[in-house]
C-alpha cells in the first residue's frame, strides 16, 4: 500500500490551519537538517486549553501533512493532554506505517508541537 | 546479455535498480568466490603451515597483485582496508605526524564526509588550519579551486576523483600537478570510491600519494577495501593499528615492526571479501573499461536528453548537463518537490533511486541545495531502465503537484 494516501495528499496540498496567528501566546520552531524539513508553530493558549493554530513550514509530504494532521486534532485540547503525547500517537492519526529512515519526518511535527507548548 | 550475470535480479526481476553509487550489485562469479572461500579454504592466512592455510595464503598475494595491477602500481603498495572510509582514517592516523601547528590541511567542498571528517580531525587533533576548496557553479575542481587555499604551508590536500553526488569527474593529473606546484610539501590524497568501476586509475599518471576505494563499490563484497600508498612514503609512516601479524619482533624495548605493507594490516582481514574482491577485479577486466565507459555514456545521455524532453523547466540536473562530464551519477531535484517523496514514491513503484544529502553535507549547504535525487548506473542497466524510471517519475510528479 502506498504511504501516499488520499488524506495524506489532501493535508499536504491543502494544509489546515496553514499561516501565522498574528498575536500568539506560544511560538516554536523545529528543523531537520539532514532533508532541509522546518516547521514554525504559532499556538493561541488561554486556560489551560488550545483555541487557536497557524502552522508555516516547507519539507517533504509526509512531514506537512503530518503537521496538518497533528495541530488540527490539538485544536481545541487541553494542553496537558498535548503535552503526554507519544510519537505512536502521531503514526495512529495519520495512518502512516513508516520505516525508521522516514519516521523523524512524521515526528517534526509532534517535536515542534511539544516545544511550542514549552514555549513562553 | 550482463544482467544475466546478477543473481539479484533473478529473486527481484522487476527492479530497476538505480543505486549503483550506493553499493554495485554483485555478480554470481564474486558470490561463488566468497562461498568457495567459506566452504572450502576458510583458515586463515600467512601463518598455517599445512597446504590448505597455504594456499589461502597466496590466493590473498594473488589478490593484492590483482589490485597493484588495477591501479598499475606495485603489491607492496597496496594495503587491505575493510573500505574507503576506514582507509582514509587510517591514513589520517598514519600521517598525524606530517601535520604541524603553522600548517594547513586542505579538503573540498564535493568530499563524501568520509574523505572531509578525518582530515578536518586531524587538522583539530594538531592545532593545523583546516581549509575548503571550493567546487565551481558546475561542481567540479579546477585549478581556481585551490588556487586561494594552497601555499607552502599546505602539508595535505584531500580530493575525490568522481563526486559522489554530482557524478562530475574530476582531472586527477592535472590537478595534482598543480597542487604540487603551489604546495610543494602537500601529502596528496585521493578518493576513488566513485570512480573504480567506472573510469580507470593509473598511480603512476596521477601522482598521487594515496588512493582509497571500496570493494563493494566496483561489483566485489562489502568488508574490503584497497588503500594504495606510495612505496617511498609507506616506508617513512608508523602504523595506525596496532595487533597480529605487523611486527618482527615485540619482546624487547623497542617493537621492530614489518615490511610494507604488513605493517599496516594488524589482524585478520575479511578473507571471504578478499576472495571476492579478487572475482571483481578480474570481472572488471574481462569488460574492460572502453566498453563500460561507453555504456555510461549511453546511459547518461539517453537519461539527460529524456529527462530534459519530459520534465522541460521543472527538472534541474546538478552539474554541467554535458553525459561526458559524468561517470556513472546524476543528480537532480524538481522545484519545491521534497526528494524524500519522489524517492518514496518511486520506490513503491520498484525503482530504486537516492535521495537526501548523500553523505556530502558541505556540498549542499554551499550550493544552497536541501537535498537531492540521485540516479546511478552499473553495467547491468539498460536504457529501458531509464524508460521506466521516466514513466514512473511521470506519475510520481502527478502526484505530487
Ligand atoms: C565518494 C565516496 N567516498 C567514500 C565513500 C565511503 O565508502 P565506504 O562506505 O565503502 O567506506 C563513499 C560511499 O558512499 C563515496 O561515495
Amino acid at each position: 500500500m502506498s504511504l501516499y494516501q488520499d488524506h495524506i495528499l489532501d493535508h499536504y496540498h491543502n494544509p489546515r490551519n496553514y499561516g501565522n496567528l498574528p498575536h500568539a501566546t506560544h511560538h516554536a520552531e523545529a528543523l531537520n537538517p539532514t532533508c532541509g524539513d522546518s516547521l514554525a508553530l504559532d499556538l493561541n493558549i488561554e486556560d489551560g486549553i488550545i483555541k487557536e493554530v497557524g502552522f508555516t513550514g516547507k519539507g517533504c509530504a509526509i512531514s506537512l501533512a503530518s503537521a496538518s494532521l497533528l495541530f488540527e486534532e490539538a485544536k481545541g485540547k487541553e494542553t496537558v493532554k498535548m503535552q503526554v503525547l507519544a510519537p505512536e500517537d502521531v503514526l495512529k492519526l495519520t495512518g502512516l506505517a513508516l520505516s525508521p529512515v522516514r519516521m523523524k519526518c512524521a515526528l517534526l511535527s509532534l517535536e515542534t508541537l511539544k516545544k511550542a507548548l514549552k514555549s513562553k | 546479455m550482463l544482467k544475466e550475470r546478477f543473481p539479484l535480479f533473478k529473486k527481484h526481476p522487476e527492479l530497476v535498480y538505480l543505486d549503483s553509487a550506493a553499493t554495485k550489485l554483485k555478480p554470481a562469479s564474486v558470490i561463488a568466490a566468497q562461498t568457495e572461500y567459506l566452504e572450502a579454504s576458510s583458515t586463515n592466512i600467512a601463518r598455517g603451515l599445512y597446504p590448505l592455510a597455504e594456499g589461502t595464503t597466496a590466493r590473498v598475494d594473488a589478490v593484492r597483485k590483482a589490485a597493484a595491477d588495477f591501479i598499475g602500481s606495485d603489491p607492496e603498495e597496496i594495503i587491505f582496508t575493510s573500505g574507503t572510509t576506514a582507509g582514509l582514517n587510517m591514513a589520517a592516523y598514519m600521517l598525524e605526524n606530517f601535520i604541524t601547528l603553522e600548517g594547513n590541511v586542505v579538503a573540498t567542498d564535493l568530499e563524501h564526509h568520509s574523505n572531509y571528517l578525518p582530515w578536518k580531525e586531524l587538522a583539530k587533533r594538531s592545532s593545523a588550519e583546516f581549509r575548503l576548496a571550493a567546487s565551481t557553479s558546475t561542481g567540479a575542481l579546477d585549478e581556481e579551486s585551490f588556487e586561494g587555499v594552497l601555499d607552502e604551508h599546505t602539508e595535505l590536500v584531500a580530493l575525490t576523483a568522481v563526486s559522489n553526488v554530482s557524478g562530475i569527474i574530476n582531472d586527477i593529473p592535472s590537478l595534482v600537478r598543480f597542487i604540487r606546484k603551489r604546495a610543494p610539501h602537500a601529502i596528496i590524497i585521493i578518493d576513488a570510491a566513485q570512480r573504480a568501476a567506472h573510469l580507470p586509475i593509473d598511480v603512476r599518471e596521477w601522482d598521487a600519494d594515496m588512493i582509497a576505494f571500496s570493494g563493494h563499490k566496483m561489483y566485489g563484497p562489502t568488508g574490503i577495501g584497497i588503500l594504495y600508498g606510495k612505496k617511498s612514503l609507506l616506508d617513512t609512516l608508523p602504523p595506525a593499528v596496532f595487533g597480529g601479524g605487523m611486527v618482527s619482533d615485540a619482546y624487547a624495548e623497542e617493537t621492530v615492526y614489518r615490511e610494507v605493507p604488513a605493517r599496516f594490516e594488524a589482524g585478520t582481514p575479511d578473507i571471504a571479501a578478499i576472495f571476492g574482491l579478487g572475482e571483481a577485479f578480474r570481472f572488471l577486466e574481462e569488460i574492460g573499461f572502453e566498453k563500460i565507459r561507453e555504456h555510461d555514456l549511453a546511459l547518461q545521455a539517453h537519461a539527460l536528453s529524456e529527462l530534459r524532453k519530459v520534465f522541460g523547466e521543472d527538472i534541474q540536473i546538478i552539474g554541467s548537463g554535458k553525459p561526458e562530464d559524468y561517470a556513472g551519477i546524476l543528480s537532480f531535484t524538481f522545484g519545491s518537490l521534497h526528494p524524500h517523496d519522489i524517492a518514496q514514491l518511486l520506490g513503491e513503484k520498484n525503482v530504486a533511486v537516492r535521495a537526501g544529502e548523500h553523505c556530502a553535507a558541505p556540498f549542499h549547504r554551499v550550493k544552497r541545495l536541501a537535498a537531492t535525487t540521485r540516479i546511478s548506473f552499473g553495467i547491468y542497466n539498460e536504457k529501458s531502465d531509464i524508460d521506466r524510471l521516466v514513466a514512473a517519475l511521470k506519475e510520481v510528479t502527478r502526484i505530487l503537484s
